[in-house]
């Protein structure tokens, strides 16, 4: 075959995705001066941020003076069931606020309260109403507010162009390769350091909340490239997806129904969530319908089931319909509309009540909704140096989504917003000032690049090979089935097989037509990643023997302290995913006095 | 499972033409189910962009019988089942290719708009602005970036030649969701007018008919803005409009 072609960009720092994390990166990195090359697989703004509904965390106590980043440290720290980063968990509470007022700076128009500040509602597993937040569409106003932002700093944009390997120069980082989706060509950024916020990995179920776009690029790419990845068996199901009609089932119905007042109930009326309350959440979780529907307005009250952290929720869904007591369409029912005014609720959710109008038929002011979980986020991915977020390859820097750590086991609704700007911005600067502080010369290995190059076309060469959709769907059914919400180690080894065949048929996918904004072609490649992520996943699921948090075990279903203190780390190393479990990072005297204080 | 022919536009800058495909749609679908069943099945290469499915991040824009739409919000039960289908990219862009069109000229136009400076903060660093005083910027927000106002506005999509001094009901939206934010203290009318090519809309209203977030871009957006350029631009007046939006500060 002939040497393909490609294009070369060079930056001192590429930042690859361009949701809430790389945006906020891409701005901070060239707010050190240095040049900056943003490269996103969507237009500019069509990020999974833009689908974030019910807002972004932050311990700003314009509700609740009484909030401080020690409740929301605390709060998400317990929301992970203790296996977070404890640090990232403590910068995390501690900048949340500042972020959310530079947004307001920026220009983003969260809702008001009385006394005109940005206010806060409430959410699963936060002690006091917290989220900023603009109706049901926060992630749209933050990611308008951070594009229209950064067009003006002068970074260069690359839309529509994705990337397919990191590439190194000896240890470090040197910089990635991919191609343009609009004409097929490929290009090469030479960069000091790259900075991952790809996003996750829900492509890989069946049943997801996530686009196309989400099918691991970052984390495998990390992987590829020889770092660690941590946590990757704690996988989200968000309790409450769509579950009717089928072609909208699993699109997300957002946590803030229930934050503000909605229930769930199962097909005998009952608000069956009293009936869940784990032992961890009982001090703090309303044992009766009275006191739960009190603490929305006093918080001296204990936190309805409802809004247990999601894990719990999913879970209990998951047994009411397995029970025989779900909805008629196999989920169950979440009831605003007899609780709160029908105003209240098109002001506060209205992209909830037009989604429902016109996809599913249902009037959610009249008539409760039916969900389900969905595969909705991942809290494990890239390891990271918490204040730095750089990884364990040298110039290589995560944030996001894609990186691990600040959510432990299971995260809680509105932290995932706030850690895509405290972390997108640290990740901009260290990224900045790791390629300032950069000597020698930038070498990327021209033979290396063509063979990336010369593999992204072999799927055009081949004959009589299968359609890469077949693959795809018959791994999402895999993942969906095996290595859902519940585990077992027989289904978990029998996803592993699927995924060594799949591996293999992946090898001889063919690809009809052109280059030219070819989805089968992108879909055939993005295969090779997609699979990778899945077979971390069920790696790391197999390994921990135990249930915690997004990785629920049949057989081992009790949450085990030894457990408790590792994290499973995946690293390649002579072409195979090698597992190990490595110790947590120990958290300070003073910081885990917060969890004796209080009940 | 009734069954549907979509004729769907295939093809490039070089031309193209509508293929038929025959195809099951199950209960509840939309055009954007539908065109992904082409994909997985007889034509993996169809090129289309999408990514939320649920209309709200604007990339599945398509005219479905000649109507600017969502295709993720276009129910298949608007059809008999009898009745062909056509799926065509939004005209009024260069195609790439198939479904899918070159929508840079809007990011042209974006850069080009004059970014929010607020005033300073409170005394006690806070900013403060009202609810009541946000609502109609908040409108204006609401923008998903569809383009389909983009694609329906005939002065982009009829005149090739005021392509480069007009940016057309988005931009339009998005300066008046500048000009409203309480706090803002540019004054972009001479850009609107110069370089924005406000002037030349004349006022149809078909942005507003097709915008899927249902934005009064129009009443509430072009038409205020065009009233304060035909006032002839009194500076007097802009100000106090301007310092409107301070006066719920709390005592």
């Amino acid at each position: 075959m002939a040497t393909p072609e490609y294009e070369t960009h060079e930056h001192d720092v590429i930042v690859i995705g361009a949701g809430g994390a790389g945006l906020r990166a891409a701005i901070e990195a060239a707010a050190q001066g240095v040049s900056v090359g943003l490269i996103c697989k969507s237009l500019l703004g069509k990020a999974h941020t833009v689908m974030a509904e019910g807002g972004i965390a932050a311990a700003m106590g314009n509700v609740w003076p009484e909030d401080n980043w020690q409740v929301h440290f605390r709060d998400t720290m317990r929301g992970g069931k203790m296996v977070n980063n404890w640090r990232m968990a403590q910068l995390h509470a501690q900048e949340a606020p500042d972020r959310v007022l530079e947004l307001e700076r920026w220009g983003a128009l969260f809702d008001r309260t009385k006394e005109g500040l940005i206010l806060q509602r409430d959410f699963g597993g936060h002690r006091y109403a917290r989220l900023a937040h603009v109706g049901d569409r926060t992630g749209l106003e933050m990611i308008r507010t951070l594009q229209y932002h950064a067009i003006h700093q002068g970074i260069d944009v690359y839309m529509e162009c994705k990337v397919e390997r990191l590439l190194k120069d000896g240890d470090r980082i040197a910089g990635a390769i991919g191609y343009w989706r609009n004409t097929g060509r490929f290009v090469l950024f030479k960069a000091k350091a790259v900075v991952l916020a790809t996003g996750g990995i829900g492509k890989a179920w069946k049943i997801t909340s996530n686009s196309w776009e989400y099918t691991g690029d970052g984390q495998s790419a990390a992987l590829w490239a020889g770092a660690d990845l941590i946590d990757m068996e704690f996988v989200q199901f968000h309790p409450t997806g769509m579950v009717w009609p089928p072609s909208v089932r699993g699109i997300l119905v957002t946590e803030g129904v229930r934050g503000d007042g909605g229930t769930l109930k199962n097909n005998k009326g009952e608000r069956f969530m009293f009936s869940y309350i784990p032992e961890f959440f009982k001090g703090e979780t309303a044992d009766n319908e009275k006191e739960a529907d009190a603490w929305y307005a006093d918080k001296k009250n204990r936190r309805t089931p409802d809004l247990l952290p999601r894990d719990e929720v999913a879970r209990a869904i998951n047994s009411e319909v397995k029970a025989g007591r779900g909805s008629p369409h196999g989920g169950v029912f979440l009831d605003i509309c007899t609780r709160r005014p029908a105003d209240y609720i098109r002001k506060r959710l209205p992209s909830m009540y037009h989604q429902f109008k016109e996809l599913a038929g249902v009037d959610i002011t009249r008539e409760p909704m039916e969900v389900g979980p969905t595969c909705h986020y991942v809290m494990g991915g890239v390891r990271v140096d918490a204040d730095s977020t750089q990884a364990t390859v040298p110039g290589l820097f995560a944030a996001g989504e894609v990186a691990a750590g600040l959510h432990g086991s299971n995260r809680l609704g509105g932290n995932s917003l706030s850690d895509l700007v405290v972390f997108g911005r640290r990740a901009g600067l260290h990224a900045g000032l790791y390629a300032k502080n950069f000597a020698g010369a930038l070498r990327v290995d021209q033979a290396e690049v063509e063979a990336a190059a010369r593999a992204m076309l072999e799927p055009f060469d081949r004959t009589g090979g299968e359609n890469p959709y077949v693959l795809q769907a018959e791994l999402q059914e895999t993942m969906h089935t095996l290595v859902g919400i519940i585990r077992t180690e027989a289904e978990m080894r029998q996803a592993l097989d699927k995924i060594e065949t799949l591996k293999e048929r992946a090898k001889k996918v063919r690809v009809d037509g052109g280059r030219v904004y070819n989805p089968g072609w992108h879909t055939a490649l993005d295969l090779g990643s997609l699979l990778t992520v899945a077979e971390c996943t069920t790696l790391a699921a197999l390994e921990r023997q135990e249930s915690r948090g997004g990785h629920t075990r049949d057989d081992h279903p009790y949450t085990d302290d030894t457990w408790g203190k590792v994290n499973v780390v995946l690293r390649l190393r002579n072409g195979a995913v090698q597992v190990s479990r490595e110790p947590l990072p120990e958290m300070p005297a003073e910081l885990r006095a917060l969890f004796q204080e209080r009940k | 499972m009734p069954t549907f022919t979509l004729k769907v536009f295939r093809g490039g800058p070089a031309g193209g033409d509508f293929r038929d495909y025959r195809v099951d749609a199950d209960e509840g679908m939309v055009v954007l189910d539908l065109v992904h069943r082409i994909q997985a099945t007889e034509a993996p290469d169809l090129a289309c962009r999408w990514n939320c499915k649920a209309g709200k991040c604007g990339s599945c824009s398509a005219e479905i019988d000649g109507k600017p739409r969502l295709m993720c919000m276009t129910r298949m039960d608007l059809f008999e089942p009898g009745e062909p289908i056509s799926i065509a990219p939004i005209r009024t862009f260069p195609i790439i290719r198939d479904l899918v069109t070159d929508v840079s000229y809007n990011y042209v136009k974006a850069k080009q708009v004059p970014p929010l400076r607020l005033k300073p903060p409170d005394a006690d660093g806070k900013y403060r602005m009202m609810q009541e005083d946000i609502d109609r910027a908040q409108e204006f927000h609401k923008c998903i970036e569809c383009f389909l106002c983009q694609d329906v506005c005939h002065v982009i999509r009829d005149h090739e030649e005021h392509k480069p001094a007009f940016s057309g009901p988005r931009f339009f939206i998005k300066i008046a969701g500048l000009d409203m934010h309480p706090l803002d203290t540019v004054d972009r009318s001479e850009f609107a007018r110069a370089q924005a090519g406000i002037g030349l809309c004349n006022i149809t209203k078909c942005c507003s008919e097709v915008c899927p977030e249902h934005i009064h871009i129009t009443d509430n957006g072009i038409i205020p803005m065009k009233e304060r350029m035909a006032d002839n631009f009194d500076p007097i007046v802009w100000l106090l409009r301007k310092f409107r939006g301070g006066r719920h500060e709390p005592a």
